[in-house]
């Protein structure tokens, strides 16, 4: 764990708070994408990476927190309001679940997570009264937000920004605290962890809920953004395998590369829907294939790979005299 | 009876649901590996019968014929050439691979059939057939039976021929596998090719009943999942019991809460059954 | 002698296998009991079930006068029980000062991380590791895996320490200096049950020898006294052995 780095990361991600001022709305726009995947991919990592299980409830987190603080928002409390209770919710949700849940291993967990995902989607879906349904949830213009293309553009990217830097804040903590190491053990022998005390359920169901709350959160802020949001675009799969294509593209377990990873594929994203809009599926298909198949710790592990490469080609190359 | 008729339809149902799930579990029970193309592998099996029909006249009946060995040979390819190099790795790794592969399938099919949904109409059309009070539509009956046959013929490749046996072995344990003299890798080869093979086929046959479109694909995969946790990993018997068992729930749920929470049921059985039971039906604890 | 645990009647049932029958055991303080028995007897289950690994099908755990009978591995570890593994568990990825460190921060009291590491680095002096403080521990070879695995339980500061197997894998020099810490660790106050196949381990080391076969206790004394039995005899080396050894001791 390094501090250094770090705070180089907090700092860089702090660094673009400056955003509002040099951009336009284009920018801002993908600023605010950009912080919004970042705190997804984040998230997964508590859960993925230091506790090893391969949760696909991000799509869950976020399409609960899209909903519950959406529908806040229809009723008039601000965003703050509507955003905390969601994430409050979604963190105890998520340790109730994680104590049932978690016992699963390997891939009979990722199912589970996917599939309450796909029930609380349905379950969206009919509650019509309460959620609109199938026809969708209007959310009305948030009056803080100052009005204007500019003004909702950079009330937005502050709020997902400011997210960005909690949400690293606590995950940082959490890396370097007990329920951290904890987790580490957790990850590398459940079994020894059992028997050194460690009360593996209970981590493993903050690991979850930690996973869940900024993900819910960012839901709601979503929510708040777009202005219209209906179930199958916010309880999408995508949004489960999204966030651990961004982790496995900067490096599994680091937050660093979680956050290098989720602004790398937002750039791809971006580059591909401009360019190729119809093959764009195709073409994330295309990068997850290859990452898997030949960059399999992620672009963080560049620098090392070549070092050890180059220490290769130096000693195989012929010596002199 | 009412009843009755709910009850046949279920059983129907199943046997198809067992047909579609009975490779994927294969998969995945012997290779520990969850292939997230099987929905689209159906929805493209689908696709041929269609083309087959309305083109070349070619009835279905003998497009799972041709099907069969088309998509084994692809399947054999597609895990020994590119799943193979993942294939001890973590589950995450596997998973979002075969993800992966699924966008570029699905997104193909979608430029080259687009996304509407159309049919394969029989012409003449089959008619319905009446035993009692219950009415039965004659395709699906012969699609249920063409569907339980290839299930049978799925176990029986297990368990008489060599390579079914090669793939049972290194189930059991792949050293003593290799130390018997057994080819792992192409053994997972063939038991990944049997999965696509069995997909294929039953895309034929879910072509006569349901509306064929690449957008399917999920709820294929949907179903598959869930009769694997229910009948149990890797057990053909296992699967017939699981498709069995969703058809049922999933006709009388529909009558009991209505067709549109048919999903929501049987996601919710899934959930119940990974907490209280999650080898299944059949299945022992063991894979993962 | 105080009696630190007791066992009444434990039974551990597997599906069709009777690993643990009726078994019935009082452990003092201050003891080094000796476990033996043929392999299979049920000698791992029995700390499994103790510590809560398995669930015990009928019986009491009693220790220190509380019922720990149900209690659950994580549990059983913050009461005062450790154990070790015949297969050596260690955290693979973490440094072996971590994993001591870690041993000490969820179970041996410790308030803090840095603390933790203190206590680890203690741990790892007496067990004679201080050089390897900082590789990975999956780089030890085995016999230093299973002085970390000895370092990492009594940084738990156990009142009763389970030791299955220690000697498994090393050589006579290595065999020593385990025995040697061993005593050295029983001196300190730690009540110890060893799971042992080298008798001459068990028989200088120990205060007082179980055995078990199939799942129950059928002897329970001082060493000499339990070698010489004929049913221990004729557990690890059959009946003829056992019927040749008594009518030895019964001819002059």
């Amino acid at each position: 764990m390094n501090w250094r780095r770090d705070a180089l990361l907090l700092g860089a991600v702090i660094a673009l708070g400056v955003l509002p001022w040099v951009g336009q709305p284009y920018t801002l726009r993908l600023g605010t994408f950009a912080c919004m995947y970042a705190v997804l991919a984040v998230s997964w990592n508590v859960i993925g990476g230091f506790a090893g299980y391969p949760s696909f409830a991000t799509a869950a987190f976020f399409g609960f927190g899209a909903y519950a603080g959406g529908i806040m928002l229809t009723r008039g409390y601000p965003l703050a309001v509507a955003a905390l209770s969601a994430g409050a919710i979604a963190f105890a949700a998520a340790v109730v679940m994680g104590a049932v849940l978690l016992r699963l291993r390997g891939h009979y967990f990722a199912i589970a997570s996917l599939a309450v995902a796909e029930v609380l989607r349905e379950l969206t879906n009919s509650a019509t009264e309460l959620t609109g349904g199938g026809m969708g949830l209007n959310i009305p213009f948030d009056a803080a937000s100052g009005g204007g293309v500019v003004g909702e553009a950079t009330y937005y990217f502050r709020a997902m920004w400011l997210l960005l830097i909690v949400t690293l804040v606590v995950v940082l903590y959490v890396q370097r605290s007990r329920l951290g190491f904890g987790l580490a053990c957790i990850r590398q022998n459940e079994a020894a962890a059992d028997m050194i005390g460690i009360n593996a359920t209970l981590y493993k169901s903050l690991a979850l809920a930690f996973s869940g709350v900024f993900v819910a959160m960012a839901g709601t802020l979503y929510a708040g953004w777009v202005h219209y949001i209906e179930p199958p675009d916010v309880y999408d799969i995508l949004y489960a395998v999204k966030p651990i294509v961004m982790v496995l593209l900067g490096g599994l377990g680091s937050v660093t590369g979680a956050v290098l990873g989720a602004f790398a594929f937002l750039g791809i994203e971006e580059l591909v829907w401009r360019n190729y809009l119809q093959i764009h599926t195709g073409m994330l298909g295309l990068l997850v294939v290859v990452l898997l198949l030949f960059l399999p710790q992620g672009l963080v592990s560049i620098g090392p790979r070549l070092a050890i490469w180059r220490a290769r080609q130096r000693r195989e190359a012929p010596r002199g005299g | 009876m009412y009843t009755l008729q709910i009850l046949v339809n279920g059983i129907v149902l199943g046997c198809l649901y067992a047909c579609i799930a009975a490779g994927f579990s294969l998969v995945w029970g012997v290779l520990n590996v969850i292939n997230l193309m099987h929905g689209s592998f159906i929805v493209l099996g689908s696709y041929l019968a269609w083309g087959a029909y309305n083109t070349m006249g070619i009835s279905p009946w003998l497009t799972v014929l041709i099907a069969a060995p088309l998509f084994y040979a692809g399947g054999y390819l597609v895990q020994r050439g590119l799943l193979n190099r993942v294939i001890a790795a973590p589950v995450l790794v596997t998973l979002t691979l075969t993800f992966g592969l699924d966008l570029i399938l699905n997104n193909a099919m979608i430029l080259a059939f687009r996304a509407d949904y159309r049919s394969l109409i029989l012409d003449p059309p089959l008619g319905t057939i009446a035993m009692g009070s219950v009415v039965v539509p004659v395709d699906r009956l012969v699609a249920m039976l063409f569907a339980l046959v290839l299930t049978g013929v799925l176990y029986l490749i297990l368990r008489r021929s060599r390579v079914g046996r090669a793939i049972i072995a290194v189930r059991l344990d792949r050293d003593a596998a290799t130390l018997m003299g057994v080819d792992v890798k192409a053994t997972n080869a063939a038991a990944f090719g049997l999965g696509a093979g069995m997909a294929g086929c039953a895309g034929v046959l879910m072509a006569l009943i349901f509306p064929i479109s690449p957008l399917s694909s999920t709820a294929y995969l949907g179903k598959a999942f869930v009769v694997c946790v229910l009948g149990g990993l890797g057990s053909v018997p296992g699967a017939v019991l699981g498709g069995l068992l969703l058809g049922l729930v999933e006709s009388f749920g529909a009558m009991a809460f209505g067709p549109e929470h048919a999903v929501t049921l049987s996601f919710s059985l899934l959930i119940l059954f990974l907490v209280l039971r999650p080898q299944g039906l059949l299945g022992k604890r063991g894979f993962e | 002698m105080a009696e630190l645990m007791r066992l009444q009647g434990l039974s551990r049932r597997f599906g069709g296998l009777q690993a643990l029958q009726d078994v019935s055991l009082s452990i003092g303080r201050g003891e080094i009991l000796g476990l033996i028995g043929p392999n299979g007897a049920g000698k791992t289950t029995l700390v499994n079930v103790v510590t809560g690994v398995h669930r015990a099908s009928a019986g009491q755990v009693i220790f220190e006068g509380k019922d720990i009978t149900r209690l659950r591995p994580y549990q059983t570890a913050r009461a005062g029980l450790a154990r070790t593994f015949q297969v050596v568990q260690p955290f693979p990825d973490l440094t072996v000062r971590d994993n001591v460190a870690a041993a000490a921060l969820f179970s041996g009291g410790c308030a803090s991380i840095r603390e933790a590491n203190r206590v680890a680095e203690q741990q790892l002096a007496f067990v004679g590791l201080t050089a390897s403080c900082d590789r990975p521990a999956l780089s030890l070879t085995l016999a230093m895996r299973k002085r970390l695995e000895l370092a990492k339980a009594l940084a738990m500061r156990p009142r009763l320490l389970f030791l299955d197997e220690v000697n498994a894998g090393l050589n006579s020099a290595e065999v020593e200096q385990a025995m040697d810490l061993i005593r050295q660790i029983a001196a300190s106050g730690v009540t110890i049950v060893l799971i042992e196949h080298l008798m001459k381990v068990v028989m200088s080391v120990c205060s007082r020898i179980v055995v078990l076969q199939n799942g129950a206790l059928i002897a329970d004394g001082a060493p000499s006294t339990v070698i010489a039995d004929p049913r221990v005899v004729e557990a690890y080396l059959g009946k003829r052995y056992a019927q040749a050894t008594a009518d030895a001791q019964v001819t002059p």
